[in-house]
């Protein structure tokens, strides 16, 4: 333990960082300039580099919804965010995932309900960017397995892979503004439901079918391809099996398939 | 650096990347925009520097894109966060995955600065500045010594920007400096460009601050653009900004340190506003030509010693 007088001179960063995100806090006493002068500006050095710098960083994560809502729009809404919500983690590409529910609940955000969807799709995609290194599944490993059994595979979910639902175009939103090109007239009303993969080095991100997202989200709790059939059939009667596994494997979803097996004792 | 941490604690790993030299060269921040141009350019002389949280992801195409410049050059490993300077016990978490770095990169240098940036939970993604003081120096030394363990090897340690001082301190930056560098036995990263910077913000000469300075702890030398404010009476301040090209006075202030301390690996840090590659390596070879010149001076000084 260090001395308790340590402990009073220690205490230089609680008042330090009382108003960085508070403009409402004075100049912390405990700071000056050279030779007499005031330390309000050269504090609001500080304030300025961590207001701007986490505003950048939301930036970063989120150019989709920066696009959408104009910057100075999405500026504003990010200072607040990061006023209440400031990281926790010193890995800048972990921050910013409570931010889609505060879009959610943004006042001046209500007429773009599927903003924070597209938010929500945009930090699946830097979770994928940055998830662990493996070799998706290759095709021929289901060919492989005894045609009679499938419905009793399992397989293991790829590090990168992420399922987005939402009741609005999400997916085509998301698309049309992370691309260079100018973004026409989009019906949002359509809900879509993304998949979001990285089978090697690139993001991609793919809409399901309906009840495909239903299907995956089986498949990556560990249920069968047979359970997770028969729910997607439920949600969604139209539902084709063999595509799904096909889209599945293409986008490499999955890493292992896996045959359960039923020892007789 | 001759400096060793522990040096029979560990076993020494085996090199899986070629073990370059660094001495006497310069190098720039590697930045992911300009993979492409510097593979392009093939095996080049000179190093590239990264901050290490931009590499602490599990996998994809930041490790991807280091294990490739890694191949061909030197790499030094930066790190911006670890908190050193904060009065709480450092984040183990971020301390094993700094280490873990460090091993699985095999970087020349190794290099955190005198500042904190977390306070209870929360990640100011700033670097703050504190106070010098006998209770700070300890404090100091505990978290150096406890980053040169996980990583087993010298740290080096870089000198701040900054904007405000603490009435509570009680030395000298230089004197903090050379105390934590005598106790830990850390290297130093002398940012000359910071040296400028915090001079002209706290109204002292750079040249009284580096002839005070420890030169002989410094393992790196780093050089970067500022940007001009100004403070509460109107007077100028410099904000420590990395988007612009080094300074003239900045050149100069280099060409004195190199002049005193030889040929230290020297790195051009541009982190926002970031130019097109030709323009960063240019600023390197500008960085090369002083320190070539400067070994030109000093092998003719040994011929006429001879």
């Amino acid at each position: 333990m260090r001395p308790l007088e340590d402990a009073r001179e220690l205490s230089y960063a609680s008042a330090f960082t009382l108003g960085l995100l508070d403009p409402g806090q004075p100049t912390p006493l405990a700071v000056t300039g050279p030779a007499g002068k005031a330390a309000a500006r050269r504090y609001d050095v500080y304030r300025n580099n961590v207001t701007v710098s986490l505003i950048d960083a939301l930036a970063a994560i989120y150019p989709a919804v920066q696009r959408i809502t104009g910057i100075d729009f999405f500026r504003a809404m990010a200072r607040l965010h990061i006023r209440s919500n400031p990281p926790t983690s010193p890995l800048l590409f972990e921050y910013g995932r409570d931010f889609p529910a505060f879009i959610d609940d943004y006042e001046y955000a209500n007429a773009m309900p599927w903003l924070a969807d597209t938010a929500r799709i945009e930090r699946a995609w830097l979770d994928a960017y940055h998830a662990a290194d493996a070799e998706p599944l290759p095709p021929a490993a289901l060919a492989a397995l005894p045609s009679n059994k499938m419905a009793d595979v399992v397989f293991t979910v790829h590090p990168a892979t992420r399922i987005v639902r939402s009741h609005f175009s999400a997916v085509t939103i998301f698309a049309a503004n992370r691309s260079d090109g100018p973004v026409g007239a989009i019906d949002a009303s359509s809900p879509e439901d993304a998949l979001i993969t990285r089978p090697d080095i690139d993001v991609v991100v793919r809409r399901l079918p309906p009840g495909g997202a239903v299907f995956l989200l089986d498949l990556i709790s560990g249920r069968s391809l047979g359970e997770a059939a028969a729910s997607a059939l439920q949600v969604s009667p139209s539902f084709d099996i063999a595509s799904a596994i096909g889209g599945m494997i293409e986008a490499g979803a999955f890493t292992m398939a896996l045959l359960e097996t039923h020892d007789a004792q | 650096m001759s400096l060793t941490v522990n040096p029979s604690a560990s076993a020494p790993t085996p090199l899986r990347f070629p073990a370059f030299s660094v001495d006497g060269l310069a190098g720039t921040s590697f930045k992911p925009q300009h993979l492409s141009a510097i593979l392009a350019d093939g095996k080049q002389r000179g190093f590239f520097e990264v901050h290490a949280e931009n590499y602490m992801g599990e996998g994809g195409a930041p490790h991807r894109a280091l294990e490739a410049v890694r191949r061909e050059h030197p790499v030094s490993v930066h790190g911006v966060c670890m908190s050193i300077g904060g009065p709480q016990p450092l984040d183990k978490t971020h301390l094993a995955r700094f280490g873990m770095l460090v091993e699985r990169y095999e970087p020349i240098l190794v290099s955190e600065h005198l500042a904190w940036s977390t306070h209870e939970t929360t990640y100011f993604n700033d670097l703050l500045p504190l106070p010098y003081t006998e209770a700070t120096l300890s404090l100091v030394c505990d978290h150096i010594d406890e980053v040169q363990e996980a990583i087993r090897r010298p740290l080096l340690l870089e000198n701040p920007s900054t904007y405000v001082a603490f009435r509570e301190s009680t030395m000298g930056e230089t004197e903090f400096i050379r105390r934590i560098a005598q106790r830990t036995g850390c290297g130093l990263l002398l940012d000359v460009n910071n040296v400028f910077v915090s001079a002209t913000n706290h109204g002292f000469s750079p040249l009284d601050y580096l002839s005070d300075f420890p030169l002989a702890f410094v393992g790196e030398i780093h050089l970067a653009g500022h940007a001009e404010q100004s403070d509460d009476e109107g007077d100028m301040l410099l904000i420590d900004s990395h988007d612009c090209p080094v300074v003239d006075a900045v050149w100069k202030l280099f060409e004195i340190v190199v002049g005193r301390c030889g040929l230290i690996p020297t790195l051009i840090e541009w982190d926002s506003n970031i130019p097109a590659w030709p323009i960063l390596k240019a600023e390197a070879a500008a960085a090369q030509a002083i320190l070539d010149c400067y070994a030109a001076i000093a092998r003719e000084d040994r011929h006429a010693a001879a």
